[in-house]
């Protein structure tokens, strides 16, 4: 992962929705004042939900200015946590978990799928505009491995086959649903029930 | 005391201190890089690993606080394996390009790899590359040189209270950077240069000019305020290269003003080499008789009374005592050396001196800023103000609108009611001051210009006196003083009593009594040329030379020796670096040929003599770098008119205040920025 660089062409100006800004006054309640500052992190990821999954300049300067933090520090956190976009992304953003056990299970295949299939770079948005993906480190779903993040949901035990069906999918704008795509029920045994396994033992 | 011991030897520490610093009570070195003594721990570096008895594995010494009995080896095996092993890792990644860096010879990441590195690296991989980051006109970066200490980062927050240095990005990623690469908006910037302990932030003017083994080394005091910070200027043959602080707790601590750091190339420009005669409305190079000549004749033609003299702001305390004595032979006593007509009452020295001194403001707790900006005043005191306020979080008020002062301070008022209803306790201020036990204010030049400057300084003495916050402990009475030669000179009696003649020096100077003007080195006075005639002895060819009739040049202050006394009444000397330029004398040879054509009774002038007669002069004088003995309070009351004005803080030109910094390409260069800045908008 190299550093992360502000996105060339930034909005003017950001300002938290009604709502949010309600949220952003239930987030302050967590912390004693003199320590305001310890919400900027969730602040930083409501400001990434409301402008459409990437944060712009101005609302990190937002956010500094509303927990009085020097704008460095507030910069300092962006680009410090990967999952804290600082370019646009496309509707659907794809990251494929490239760590050691989704490697092991393929997930090279799904980065070549990617790169065909979206765009040749990462952080690249499509032809058709609405899906970019990105490499990223260990999601925590080895058991079910390999396996992609598209936004909120989790797609796993992919092949190439599988993978090809998801991002096409992706690309037509009709998602398929998350979860296993080799038949699992979460994260259980597939194949011996565990009651045959108890026979074997 | 607690007892710890380090290498098998038992010394006494005070509780509070690390590990590392009661090492080095043991006189036992020990490496680091992230650490330093006046600022905040960050324990990154790992460089500073020792072992500790009981401890499985080294301890980062800078971090971990020492305690009554705790057993530290320094010199054995294992600690020399995590030096060679930490050692590795931070040159992993650092450039082999020594021979090209400017930090080489002075380099900390250069010495201790020699003393506690490894000969050769084990990584075959590819070093990173960082790309170079702007940092404004005075710092260089090569960001691919950083290990990431953090030590600037630090000093931007802590010291110099523009946090706009962070790191950003991680692990081998991580990369130093000032917010979206703007220039640092702090008078103290360069000193990141010095903290540095490798070569990724170098000095821009400097780059590439010297080795630090090839420069002569003085130590002297700078003059670019009236601070009276330590400075050691480095000399290649006659030419300054560069300045740099001087570590003095009780002044500036380890830092210098960019301004005194960066406007020493002023010292290479506009000199002054040879005298000069106005001809034909041009100013034409001549002799040193010829001019002197001309000078003397101009003197005898005129009344005594009709010749006034001026003394600039860089002015050592001999030479403007030679001044004094030259015009007593003159029979004139029109001399001054204040800019603007600022009261000063010069009965006795607690009156016109910074007496809590700036080491004391650590122990005061509540401060009030009278009319006065000492962010661009006087930088190192406003650090020290900052230090003060982040460490104890007292309270900062200001009567006057100084603007941005790096600490949050509060604005009781702008007007000289105000200090009027404080006086009468009146204000809801007045309550807070008479509470707290060690208040400091400070009183600036802008205030004691206006009318009421004599009832806002005398009124305000006497509330602290009555009150009792003058005492033998603690003085709260401050005046802060903008030039170096300010406080000197009143010592030397060169301001003259106002009451003994109807008009001030600056009353006639405009009504136009006067028929010469000798500037000494005066390049501030604000004054309309008419038909005066007008001497201007100096350095630089700057404002004072521009309206002169004749020029004599005459060395800077790196070319001669010479005492000043700064704000605190500290008096201490600077040394001759390097040599003056051309046919220029030192100013009290000048006046020795002026004299000498001027009376036959050759009666001449003598270095020592004139600093001897300097240091007799002096009251309360302890000795040199010493502050002033206290003396008992002058309990005579002086009448004061009050005015009801505004307090309107004149803002300096920071970069432009004198003419060696004017003369300076760098200093133009940080003004031109700091303006645009303005301009834009673009700053925070």
């Amino acid at each position: 992962m190299s550093i992360k660089k502000i996105h060339t062409s930034q909005p003017k100006e950001f300002k938290f929705s009604g709502e949010n800004m309600r949220k952003v006054e239930q987030i302050l309640k967590k912390y004693p004042e003199k320590n305001k500052k310890s919400a900027v992190m969730p602040l930083l990821y409501l400001a990434q939900r409301q402008n459409d999954n990437w944060i712009p300049l101005a609302a990190m300067k937002f956010i500094a200015k509303h927990l009085s933090m020097p704008y460095i520090s507030v910069y300092e956190v962006a680009t410090f946590y990967s999952m804290y976009n600082l370019e646009p992304v496309g509707k659907h953003f794809i990251q494929v978990c490239t760590t050691t056990p989704c490697l092991l299970r393929g997930a090279d295949k799904i980065v070549k799928l990617c790169k065909e299939n979206i765009s040749p770079n990462e952080h690249e948005i499509s032809k058709k505009g609405n899906c970019s993906w990105t490499e990223v480190e260990c999601l925590g779903a080895c058991v079910s491995a390999p396996m992609i993040q598209v936004n909120d949901n989790y797609y796993e035990d992919l092949d190439e086959k599988s993978t090809k069906e998801i991002l096409i999918s992706l690309i037509n704008d009709k998602p398929l649903k998350p979860g296993s795509y080799r038949g699992r029920k979460n994260t259980a045994p597939e194949k011996i029930s565990i009651n045959e396994e108890d026979k074997h033992a | 005391m607690p007892k710890i011991t380090i290498n098998g030897k038992e010394i006494e520490f005070e509780k509070g201190m690390t590990v590392l610093q009661a090492c080095e009570l043991a006189d036992v070195e020990i490496p680091r890089f992230c650490y330093h003594e006046k600022l905040s721990i960050a324990g990154n570096c790992r460089m500073c690993l020792v072992e500790m008895e009981k401890s499985p594995k080294p301890i980062a010494s800078c971090a971990m606080p020492a305690t009554e009995g705790m057993n530290i080896k320094t010199n054995t095996a294992l600690v020399e394996k995590a030096r060679k092993g930490v050692m590795e890792f931070l040159l992993a990644n650092h450039p082999l390009d020594c021979p090209v860096c400017d930090q080489g010879g002075e380099c900390d990441l250069q010495d201790q790899s020699l003393y506690y590195g490894v000969d050769k690296s084990r990584f075959v991989e590819n070093k990173r590359f960082v790309k170079e980051k702007y940092m404004g006109p005075l710092i260089k970066t090569q960001m691919t040189r950083c290990i990431h200490c953090t030590r600037c980062v630090r000093f931007a927050t802590e010291v110099a209270g523009v946090p706009e240095i962070g790191a950003i990005g991680r692990g081998e990623n991580m990369e130093i950077t000032t917010y979206l690469e703007k220039s640092m908006e702090s008078e103290l910037s360069a000193n990141v240069i010095d903290l540095c302990p490798v070569g990724a932030l170098t000095s821009k003017p400097y780059a590439f000019e010297a080795r630090p083994w090839e420069l002569k080394k003085t130590e002297s005091i700078d003059v670019t305020d009236a601070l009276g910070s330590n400075i050691r200027v480095d000399t290649y043959n006659w030419e300054v290269k560069r300045i740099l602080p001087r570590l003095n707790n009780e002044i500036n601590e380890e830092w210098i003003s960019d301004k005194t750091r960066y406007s020493c190339d002023g010292l290479l420009k506009q000199r002054l080499d040879t005298p000069y005669i106005k001809k034909e409305n041009k100013l034409q190079k001549s002799s040193w008789d010829e001019a002197i000549n001309l000078l003397v004749g101009k003197i005898r033609s005129v009344k005594p009374d009709e010749i006034a003299g001026h003394i600039g702001d860089m002015i050592n305390m001999e030479n403007a005592l030679a001044f004094k004595k030259l015009f007593k032979i003159i029979k004139s006593d029109n001399l001054e050396f204040r800019e603007k007509n600022f009261y000063i009452n010069p009965n006795e020295k607690m009156n016109y001196i910074f007496n809590s001194s700036i080491a004391g403001i650590e122990n005061s707790d509540l401060i009030l800023l009278i009319g006065s900006n000492p962010r661009h005043e006087a930088t190192i005191l406003n650090a020290r103000i900052r230090k003060t306020f982040v460490q104890k979080k007292i309270p900062i008020f200001s009567i006057g609108d100084p603007g941005e002062l790096t600490y949050d301070y509060e604005i009781i008022g702008n007007s000289t009611d105000d200090i009027k209803k404080i006086i009468n306790q009146e204000h809801k201020f007045s309550q807070k001051l008479l509470s707290a036990k060690k208040p400091l204010i400070i009183i600036g030049e802008s205030a004691l210009e206006l009318k009421s400057g004599p009832y806002i300084f005398e009124q305000l003495k006497k509330f602290l006196v009555d009150n009792n916050f003058i005492n033998n402990d603690w003085n709260g009475l401050n005046i802060l003083t903008q030039n170096a030669s300010t406080t000197g000179l009143i010592d030397l009696k060169i301001l003259k009593n106002q009451k003994e003649k109807n008009s001030s020096f600056f009353d006639d100077l405009k009504s136009k009594k006067f028929k010469i003007l000798y500037l000494l080195g005066s390049d501030n006075l604000e004054f309309q040329k008419d038909n005066e005639f007008v001497i201007y002895q100096g350095s630089h060819g700057d404002r004072g030379a521009e309206i002169a009739d004749i020029v004599l040049p005459s060395p800077a202050f790196t070319e001669q020796n010479g005492l000043y006394e700064n704000l605190e009444g500290r008096v201490q000397e600077a040394n001759k670096a390097s040599y003056p330029i051309g046919d220029s004398l030192e100013d009290w040879k000048i006046f020795n040929r002026v004299i000498k054509k001027l009376d036959n009774q050759n009666q001449s002038l003598n270095f020592d003599e004139l600093r001897k007669e300097v240091l007799q002069s002096i009251p309360n004088f302890s000795g040199l770098n010493q502050l002033p003995t206290k003396s008992e309070i002058e309990k005579k009351e002086i009448e004061t008119n009050f005015f009801s004005e505004k307090i309107l803080i004149k803002k300096l030109d920071y970069y432009f205040t004198n003419s060696i910094s004017r003369s300076s390409k760098t200093m133009s260069e940080c003004r031109q920025i700091r303006q645009k800045v303005k301009k834009d908008g673009t700053n925070n």
